[in-house]
């Protein structure tokens, strides 16, 4: 125990360097080591999830049933969502939070770092569980991401169990990781570092770890009253016994909605960040960005059931979420008009963080547009559940997602590895994914208002030609990924040392120190005027 | 906060991992014990991986917990930290909440909008045609499918245990806190007389929740077949019971800490946290008595 105390006193020189081999992995209790494996993480679900949709494409690139049973189609359907949901974005996600929150804040670390070692190791155990489905007797679960009862349920295959499993552990991981992000948020900035003067990420994490923490619970209740719907003979999910199938897809949606903000707000954040510095122009509106974030986080609990509108609701509830949905519309307008004014006039370069920061902020809109577009409860009636839906939720959780998780990366990559990547090779992979992204999911708009549904394995012939150039974009996209990995490798292993700020524009407390970031970052609470 | 201290660091731990294997273990035992039940298997190894999980995890807990309150004696720990502790511990309770909240949430929709459906009444009152002998009605002592959804002979009249159930969870709430206004005196004898009194009565509600089961089962037929009505019955009052027993085991681990002489009148956060959860569990039994019993 002394020498323990020796090294408080002694502050960062003894014992606190990173520990050799497998155990600083495995015991770490380091910010930067759980973002990094976090990160590495969610890269490797993005491939295993991605492989999935590969399936789904190919299966699709010509009307009729060439390569996989409709049962397994099925299958792959549920898992790329799942996957793509809960094991490539989300950690992403807490990833990015775990490298940046305690360097922009001034802090040392997270503010209890056991615990965030635990919400990371949960990960690996619980996609394990999850993935092992699909080798069970009668297959994984193949009702959807968003497993609605009674499919989930009476007609559901046995390995469900374990994919209830599953989902309680990631959300237990979840639930701790967003604890953990809100305390270090409010407990452990620097002096002088104020709620207003926080860098706009660490705002937009702050409101998605609150949502995090308030509708995760909220999941774990739904599958458990799925599991004891399964196993125990309850009837909430079953009429006969008095319940309502419906009542599944209102607990879930009052989590699935918070859910679809909680995958994109930390982007606004990365966006926020990258925005500014390469428009060498401080963030325009910085108060109405954080109270536009406020604003979105607390219309997001009540407009669930904006999902479910065909499902037979009583009018007025139709209205109320009709309007509650376009509200929203408001405060996202906000930000966009924000992000546009900030680069008005602003002396512009275009590296790769902000090539994604500006296709963020052109695609997101039209995935946003195409959202009030389902949010009309009348003509929704016509859209719902065909490839129209596909298009809008892809539209905002690639371009808008996962854009803006590249353009952190590549925005804080030298800061992280002390290296800059190779500009140009950066942005081949950015126009590659570019247009493959557009080629795959620009024409779902079309098939799906011409009427193709979602979630089949095969379809009408009039579909086969945009079908076919959805299924080449996919496989242009999900390859040009593979430039991204040889992009990180190459920054490894030969990048160019990285000045302490290698983007001229850029501000925080992040670029006050060295790259690639000490161990522990601050040893005292540096002073933020 | 000072600006001139140091920030506290804690050094590796090897408990996060050996807690993410002992979920995996509990859980994936679970899950295996369940598919065994279901194609009426025997479940034995499955039971056996179940059991060895939560071994591990109670192992876990001990050490890690352990580990704090060492280090917690040692002096290590700075006011920051334990405003981390604190707040960690309150955003915690705040999960929960939302996780009794979403059961609640089901009771509201099934009593005021659903069962009202199928009984015919209101726009969705439609769905009356699929049983066209259903009479809205709650408590449910007729479900809409009798043949697959026997229905319970009678409920648990709320006058009785729980009525006495509710005094003792209230009467714990007060003794817990002046046991904890004991502590804050230096008071030991006392405090460790009032922690005795609320863990009695702790462990009193749980057991006459336990007799009230058997007395549901055996004399009520209210089981977690008949329907809905006894389906959010058992939900609400089973998490609500799991949470007092987790209570419980907080307050005898801290009882058992207070005997060893740990805690000060100004650092006991562990008490505090204790108590802190104790009072949430109390505040969800009451609603539990009034939305589920009572009305």
């Amino acid at each position: 125990m002394t020498t323990q105390v020796a090294d408080v006193e002694h502050g960062h020189e003894n014992g606190h360097g990173p520990a050799t081999g497998i155990t600083r992995w495995l015991f770490t209790t380091n910010h930067k080591d759980i973002g990094t494996m976090y990160l590495i993480f969610s890269l490797v679900m993005l491939f295993i999830g991605g492989s999935m949709a590969f399936v789904i494409r190919a299966e699709l690139f010509q009307p009729g049933l060439q390569l996989v049973e409709p049962a397994f189609f099925n299958q792959m359907i549920t898992m790329h969502g799942l996957i793509m949901v809960f094991g490539a974005v989300m950690p992403a996600f807490v990833g990015l939070a775990n490298w940046m929150i305690p360097m922009m804040i001034g802090a040392p670390d997270m503010a209890l770092p056991r615990l965030n070692n635990l919400s990371f190791w949960i990960l690996p155990f619980a996609f394990t569980m999850m993935m092992s489905t699909l080798f069970m007797d009668g297959g994984g679960p193949n009702f959807g991401w968003t497993f609605y009862a009674p499919l989930s349920t009476t007609y559901a295959p046995p390995s469900t169990t374990f994919f209830i499993l599953a989902i309680h552990m990631m959300g237990a991981s979840s639930i701790m990781g967003a604890i953990n992000v809100v305390v270090t948020i409010v407990n452990m900035r620097a002096p002088g570092m104020t709620y207003m003067k926080m860098p706009m990420f660490c705002w937009t994490w702050l409101i998605t770890a609150f949502l995090l923490i308030a509708v995760m619970p909220v999941l774990a209740g739904v599958v458990t009253m799925m599991l004891m719907d399964i196993h125990f003979g309850t009837s909430f999910f079953d009429a006969g016994g008095g319940g309502d199938p419906v009542l599944f897809q209102h607990v879930f949606w009052f989590f699935g909605h918070p859910e679809v903000y909680i995958m994109i707000l930390p982007s606004f954040g990365v966006v926020s960040e990258v925005i500014p510095t390469f428009a060498r122009k401080k963030l325009f509106g910085y108060h109405s960005m954080v109270y536009a974030i406020v604003a979105i986080a607390v219309l997001s609990f009540v407009v669930w059931a904006h999902h479910m509108f065909t499902v037979g609701m009583p009018l007025a509830g139709e209205i109320f979420f009709m309007y509650t949905t376009m509200l929203i519309a408001v405060p996202t307008g906000v930000k966009i008009f924000n992000w546009v004014s900030t680069m008005f006039r602003g002396s512009m370069t275009f590296e790769t963080p902000m090539l994604y920061a500006i296709a963020f902020v052109i695609l997101f809109t039209i995935g946003g547009l195409s959202g009030i577009m389902l949010a009309l409860a009348p003509v929704d009636f016509v859209y719902h559940d065909t490839y129209f839906v596909v298009a809008h939720f892809h539209y905002v959780l690639v371009p808008g997602a996962i854009f803006g998780i590249f353009a952190a990366v590549y925005y804080w990559l030298p800061k992280w590895s002390g290296k800059m990547y190779d500009e140009s090779l950066a942005k081949f992979h950015f126009w590659v994914s570019f247009i493959g992204l557009n080629l795959t999911f620009f024409p779902m708009h079309f098939v799906g208002l011409a009427g193709m549904p979602r979630r089949i394995p095969d379809y009408p012939l009039q579909f086969a030609d945009f079908n076919m150039i959805v299924s080449i974009g996919a496989f242009m996209f999900g390859t040009s990924q593979l430039i991204f990995v040889y992009v990180l490798i190459k920054t490894l292993r030969s990048g160019e040392k990285a000045p302490q700020r290698p983007w001229e524009g850029a501000e925080g407390l992040e670029w006050t120190v060295p790259s690639p970031a000490p161990y522990h970052t601050f040893a005292t609470p540096p002073k933020v005027d | 906060m000072d600006t001139h201290q140091e920030y506290y660091v804690p050094q590796q731990s090897h408990w996060p991992i050996v807690a993410a294997f002992g979920i995996f273990l509990t859980l994936g035992g679970l899950g295996m014990t369940l598919s065994d039940m279901q194609q009426q298997k025997d479940m034995g190894f499955s039971l056996g991986v179940f059991l060895l999980g939560a071994v591990v995890m109670a192992y876990m807990f001990a050490g890690w917990f352990g580990n704090v309150i060492r280090e917690s004696h040692d002096g290590l720990y700075s006011d920051q930290l334990s405003g981390s502790f604190r707040r960690g511990m309150g955003w915690f309770i705040f999960s929960e909440v939302m996780f009794f909240a979403a059961f609640f949430g089901v009771l509201f929709y099934v009593r005021v909008l659903s069962i009202p459906w199928l009984g015919g009444e209101g726009d969705k009152g439609i769905s009356h045609m699929l049983w066209p002998d259903f009479v809205a009605q709650w408590p449910l002592l007729l479900n809409p499918d009798p043949e697959h959804f026997k229905a319970p002979d009678g409920i648990i009249d709320p006058w009785h245990i729980p009525l006495l159930n509710t005094i003792l969870l209230v009467a714990s709430s007060f003794t817990l806190t002046f046991a904890h206004n004991a502590l804050k005196v230096g008071n030991r004898a006392k405090v460790k007389l009032f922690m005795v009194i609320t863990l009695a009565l702790g462990f009193t509600f749980l057991g006459f929740q336990v007799f009230e089961y058997i007395e549901a089962y055996k004399h009520l037929n209210l089981t977690l077949e008949t329907g809905v009505y006894a389906s959010t019955f058992f939900l609400l009052t089973g998490f609500h019971g799991a949470h007092v027993t987790v209570g419980s085991i907080i307050l005898l681990v801290i009882f058992v800490r207070v005997l060893k002489g740990h805690f000060s009148a100004e650092n006991h956060f562990a008490f505090e946290a204790g108590s802190w959860y104790w009072h949430f569990v109390d505040v969800v039994w009451l609603c539990l008595f009034l939305l589920v019993y009572v009305f």
